[in-house]
């Protein structure tokens, strides 16, 4: 039995416990609260008003209020209207809803059009306890939850003891005659203003608390809730201080109890990241620890008179002065007036040089420093160089007209994803970031080869080179990188980055190839600004000298490591393989054999398989999806990224941006050894390819196997007749052409949003087809029920490794795999020299079905094994050394 | 003995599907029209509801079936027992007395069992359909805020059915095949308004229907909304019925089995429909699916829904008769 205390629905449950945070409830969708809701309404333009109620579902509202009580509507019409259009809106409708009104007959109007279980804002006494019986008996027999505001017959509560009475009052009349579920029941004890200059106000949040802590404490499972704004009224105009006002309320009444509330996250500060000094004043007045606390707090609002977050309408900040102005449209990211502003600015300087060396650079130098110091995220930094970028390409043409017009950078980097590879995000990213910190950023794109970057290095006297990449070949080419950079005498530092790199690799492998210039490895974009600067500052000897130090002891005990760890022989591994008892029940006959490609495949139905959490990776926003979006740090940024990426994916879906294809295939196969041959038809008497897997080397305790791949598929000999499946997916088809524009537009932040998007939805066909493959096509968990959070972790039958991931690290198994798919031909997936795949969205694989077949990772192997393999295969034994050196002891 | 003590002490079986049964007689045209309505207008052959007038004997022997087969609950012959549903038949007039002789046969058929085997308790559940008409999607895709019914208009339907069933006399009322669950809540609006005026407390009965293997209504509410939405009643059980085979019901009734504070109830249809549109689960086959929903505890009430037979039931009766049911507390609210 659930120890819920509240459970609401729409198309999906909302569940309240003791423990679940506060539940945030959007009030955007409210004609009293917001007049561009009230004209989209006055208007008729029902599109846009669904517009609003999704956008805030997906910035994180748990609950959507609406309300359509204004006088030149027919209010009941309306919120008839709208909410039987929410209806048919599953991304919104999933959330329940609250109905919002003075007028019953509207509410009850609103009741008898939504499914799921909802919420009723408000009844209270102020007409009466018969009124208020009725009411409340018809909210429970609607099927929903109720707030209670603290008002009687007298007027509303305006004091602790009125706001204990009253709701004590409704409460016993309400679960004593009316038999009302008291889980169901929340109370809005009046959040009143604070700071008003009278008296009696000074006591009104503190009242508030008070009442709200008795009523958790006396009133048996009811809620509190209330609308957080109303607290700092008095302070229109000044929403920095309105904004800690929030913080500063929501902290002690959440701690007080209050569970739910109406709250705009765009006037909400982090509790933690309000001015200390602010925040003093701010709770002086809001717990009324001093008589002269409203006085004090006015004269110190004086001083920090902002606009604190921004606010869409808010255009205040245009009344500045236009270094003001640029600097606020930098620091907000905001492109929308960033050209005629340049151009006011340039008609004030005496060179348009000026511009971007005065206030241009000065609003980059406060993001860099909020980003440094962890006050801006990185998506808020690549919004910034969007206004940046945007305003240099403004006066470029001006300052090329003039002679010796040359702006002076820090310093100047060049940036490169290597030979074979072509995924960029990360090195667009820390291109971004950089040239946020006045660096000039050279980028030579994908697919580089080492004499191109060092032919350019030197003719652009660059004074640091990044390079990037993303899969394990990558590496090997950073090394040849380094070789031939030694070669050709450079001295310039080389930076090392990308998702496979490490400290160790840079460390082990290629710093010592480096001497007469210094190797580093860069963790993430945040990390570069400090490693280029302290590349070419000053202190470059300290930094020069601790890195050789520390990279120089990561060697040692790596090589320490390495021998102290035990590495089996090839042929003592394979005697403790994994040795499976292989059923005749455990092997499904696929539904289909051969091969079966999707063209055009419907985006929408993808959507849903997203897993979100290494999207937010991407942005360097850590935490789990959906969790991180409730996260006290990144939350507030999570969401709004969260909502431009669900935006964007719209425009892709709608205006049809990326074609997804695949191919997949089922083929007969039996293991023999540590290979599978795969045969062309259930006769086996062809063999079409026979895949070589690697086997885990490293000395096991006692019960564990060295595993292989071809351990989970059944032994020829046991006379088994088993089978293995093969894909290719790509969502990348397409994607170049709003690439450029997003790039003829100077706009990183929808390029990077748009590439790391196609990545998710390549990954989340990957996962769909799987399921298709599971249970339909191969067929053998045709019965299988699973969430999408389920997917992500894994929990079905079978695996999908991928040739170049950690089960088996060979990326030349990709070439076969594309063979026999016929997968280039099929899905326009091709594969780089180093065997990457382009499009970069794109995901390849292995299915396998057997109950027992897992992932693992092969760690270490020995070269006997790389030797073996590159025997088994008929190719050069260095050749195989090369591509698999990276796992090679 | 009241039915929720009798639920605390073992798992009731509910009957089986009735048009499968009704197909098995070879009826005409004049077979729905039999004293009632010979000079109507329309046609009204496959109005399966109407048998309980033109040819109550028939649908009592199938109820005798059912009880013989060891069915512990029967559901009257009133699916489309609304005048939303036989507005297609022009018929609207004629809702109470279809519900009031469906109820009364049911019951008749329950007492003479009672009297050939006294000491077994049998229950008749008053079968309250969906309707045509969904209050929560429009009939129109170019107008997605219009409605094809309102809540008023389902309210005033089912007061005027479960009226006549009451009035019939049977013992419980089943909300069932809930593909929109406003539709849903309009049903058991009208139930409180007639039981409050009636002063009666009937024990209800709700069944959704999880239309495929999303996992969602047709209106797109997962199990767990759907089963949120309608708690506010004190509802005797809460349960599953049509558009899946048990094997794919399993994990939403594992999910009711968690989140219910009522009595859980399932009556699966005998699979999926073949390439003909007939169900062709065998008895042996279902109860073999259905003995996993016991294994694991999940049920309290189980029956059949479309293209189960009298075969069908009595392999789940068998079945059930070895089993505890699953243990829930009625809740505190009431």
């Amino acid at each position: 039995m659930s120890k819920a205390t509240l459970k609401l629905s729409g198309l999906e449950p909302l569940i309240a416990t003791a423990e679940s945070n506060f539940i945030n409830v959007g009030e955007r969708t409210n004609v009293t609260g917001s007049r561009a809701f009230l004209r989209m309404i006055k208007e008729n333009d029902f599109e846009a008003a669904l517009a609003v109620a999704r956008d805030q579902v997906d910035g994180g509202a748990q609950i959507i209020d609406i309300n359509m009580d204004e006088g030149m509507i027919d209010g009941k019409e309306a919120m008839v209207k709208f909410l039987n259009l929410i209806a048919a809106e599953p991304d919104i409708a999933r959330v329940p809803i609250m109905i919002d009104s003075s007028k019953w007959e509207i509410i009850e109007a609103g009741l008898k059009c939504v499914q799921g279980k909802g919420v009723v804002n408000s009844i209270s006494l102020k007409e009466g306890e018969e009124n208020f019986i009725y009411q409340a008996k018809l909210v429970r027999k609607y099927g929903a939850a109720v707030i209670v505001m603290a008002f009687d017959e007298d007027g509303q509560a305006d004091s602790y003891e009125r706001r204990i009475q009253i709701c004590e009052r409704s409460y016993r009349i309400l679960v004593d005659e009316v038999k009302f579920n008291p889980h169901d029941i929340i109370f809005d004890p009046n959040i009143f203003p604070v700071a008003t200059g009278m008296e009696e106000h000074n006591n009104n949040a503190l009242d508030f608390f008070n009442a709200t802590k008795w009523i958790r404490e006396n009133l048996p499972w009811a809620h509190v809730s209330g609308g957080v704004s109303n607290v700092s009224f008095s302070f229109r105009g000044n929403n920095t201080v309105r904004e800690a006002m929030h913080a500063s309320f929501l902290y002690h009444a959440i701690q007080n109890g209050m569970d739910m509330g109406i709250v705009n996250p765009s006037m909400l500060e982090v509790y933690d990241d309000v001015d200390k000094t602010l925040m003093v004043y701010v709770e002086d007045v809001i717990l009324n620890r001093r008589e002269d606390a409203t006085e004090r707090l006015l004269e110190f609002a004086e001083t920090v008179k902002g606009d604190g977050k921004k606010r869409e309408v808010d255009l205040s900040w245009r009344e500045t002065d236009v270094q003001g102005r640029l600097s606020h449209a930098l620091v907000k990211g905001i492109v929308d007036f960033i050209e005629e502003d340049t151009e006011e600015c340039r008609k004030q300087y005496e060179r348009p040089i000026e511009v971007i060396e005065g206030p241009l650079m000065d609003g980059m130098n406060i993001v860099g420093d909020l980003f440094g110091s962890g006050k801006m995220f990185l998506p808020q930094v690549v919004k910034s160089a969007r206004v940046m970028k945007k305003a240099v390409a403004y006066l470029l043409p001006f300052i090329e007209a003039e002679k010796g017009g040359e702006i002076s950078f820090a310093g100047r980097v060049l940036m490169a994803t290597v030979k074979g590879d072509v995924h960029d995000i990360g090195k667009n990213i820390v291109g971004v970031v950089l040239s946020c910190n006045n660096y000039e950023i050279i980028d030579m794109g994908v697919m580089v080869p080492a004499e191109k970057i060092i032919q350019k290095a030197i003719e652009e006297k660059v004074d640091v080179i990044g390079l990037s990449g993303l899969i394990t070949p990558s590496l090997d080419e950073m090394v040849h990188m380094a070789k031939e950079m030694e070669r050709a005498g450079l001295n310039i530092p080389l930076m090392i980055g990308g998702a496979t790199t490490s400290r160790v690799h840079t460390a082990v492998k290629i710093e010592q190839h480096y001497t007469k210039g210094q190797a580093v490895h860069v963790l993430d974009a945040s990390r570069s600004v400090t490693v280029v600067e302290s590349l070419l500052g000053q202190k470059k000897e300290d930094f020069v000298t601790n890195l050789k130090a520390d990279y120089t002891r990561l060697r040692e005990h790596h090589e320490k490591h390495r021998n102290a760890k035990p590495i089996l022989d090839l042929k003592d591994a394979r005697a403790n393989r994994l040795k499976l008892d292989f059923k005749k029940e455990d092997i499904s006959v696929p539904k289909q054999l051969g091969n079966q490609t999707f063209v055009d495949y419907d985006l929408t139905d993808l959507r849903e398989y997203i897993d979100w959490t290494p999207f937010f990776q991407t942005w360097e926003l850590h935490g789990r999806y959906p969790k991180i979006l409730e996260d006290a740090v990144v939350g507030m940024e999570a969401k709004k990224l969260f909502a431009d990426a669900n935006a964007m994916l719209d425009k892709i879906i709608a205006e049809k941006w990326l074609e997804a294809k695949a191919v997949i295939g089922l083929f007969p196969a039996n293991s023999v050894g540590d290979d599978i041959e795969i045969y062309t038809d259930e006769s086996r008497s062809e063999i079409l390819h026979t895949q070589r897997t690697l086997r885990q080397q490293g000395k096991k305790t006692a019960s564990a196997p060295n595993m292989a791949l071809a351990d989970f598929i059944a032994p020829k000999e046991s006379g088994l007749k088993d089978y293995i499946g093969g894909f290719v997916v790509t969502t990348g088809l397409g994607i170049d052409e709003h690439i450029a524009r997003f790039e003829a537009d100077h706009d990183d932040f929808n390029s990077i949003i748009l590439k790391a998007l196609a990545d998710r939805l390549a990954e989340a066909f990957a996962e769909r087809m799987h399921e298709y493959v599971r249970k339909e096509n191969w067929g053998y968990d045709s019965n299988e029920s699973l969430e999408n959070s389920d997917l992500i972790a894994e929990k079905y039958r079978g695996i999908r490794p991928a040739p170049g991931y950690p089960a088996c690290p060979d990326h030349t198994e990709k070439i076969d795999l594309f063979r026999i798919l016929d997968a280039t031909n099929q899905t326009g997936v091709e594969l780089t020299e180093s065997l990457a795949m382009f499009p970069t969205a794109a995901v390849s694989g292995w299915y396998f079905g057997h109950p027992e077949s897992k992932y693992f990772g092969l760690g270490k192997i020995k070269l006997d094994q790389v030797h073996d393999l590159a025997d088994r295969k008929g190719v050069e034994r260095e050749v195989m050394e090369r591509w698999l050196g990276s796992v090679t002891n | 003995m009241t039915i929720q003590e009798d639920l605390k002490k073992r798992i009731l079986v509910l009957d089986g599907a009735m048009g499968t049964m009704i197909q098995r007689h070879p009826l005409e045209e004049k077979d729905f029209r039999l004293g009632w309505f010979d000079d109507h207008n329309q046609p009204l052959k496959g109005n399966n509801d109407l048998l309980s007038l033109t040819r109550p004997e028939i649908i009592k022997s199938i109820h005798r079936e059912y009880l013989d087969a060891g069915a512990d609950i029967i559901e009257t012959n009133t699916f489309s027992g609304t005048w939303i549903a036989q507005a297609d038949y022009g018929l609207e007039k004629f809702v109470y007395d279809i519900n009031f002789h469906s109820a009364k046969i049911a019951k008749e058929a329950c007492v003479e069992y009672m009297k050939e085997f006294p000491g077994e308790n049998k229950y008749v559940a008053g079968s309250i359909g969906p309707t045509n008409r969904t209050a929560s999607i429009s009939p129109d895709v170019n107008d997605p805020g219009f409605r094809g019914i309102t809540f008023d208009e389902l309210v005033n339907a089912y007061e005027e059915q479960t009226k006549a069933l009451l009035d019939g006399g049977v013992d419980i009322l089943l909300v069932e095949t809930v593909f929109d669950t406003l539709n849903a809540k309009a049903a058991l609006f009208a139930i409180d308004n007639v039981l409050v005026e009636r002063g009666l407390n009937t024990p209800i009965m709700v069944s959704g229907t999880i239309t495929d293997q999303s996992g969602r209504t047709l209106t797109g509410q997962t199990t767990e909304s759907f089963l949120i939405s309608i708690s506010h009643m004190p509802l005797l059980s809460v349960g599953l019925n049509c558009a899946l085979g048990a094997e794919m019901m399993r994990p939403y009734l594992q999910i009711l089995n968690e989140k219910s504070e009522f009595a859980v109830s399932a009556h699966p249809n005998a699979g999926l429909p073949n390439e003909f549109g007939e169900y062709d689960e065998t008895p042996e086959l279902m109860a073999e699916q259905i003995k996993r929903f016991l294994d694991e505890g999940l049920m309290n009430i189980i029956g059949g829904c479309c293209g189960t037979t009298p075969e069908h039931i009595k392999a789940i009766a068998d079945l059930a008769k070895e089993y505890e049911p699953r243990t829930f507390n009625f809740p505190l609210i009431q």
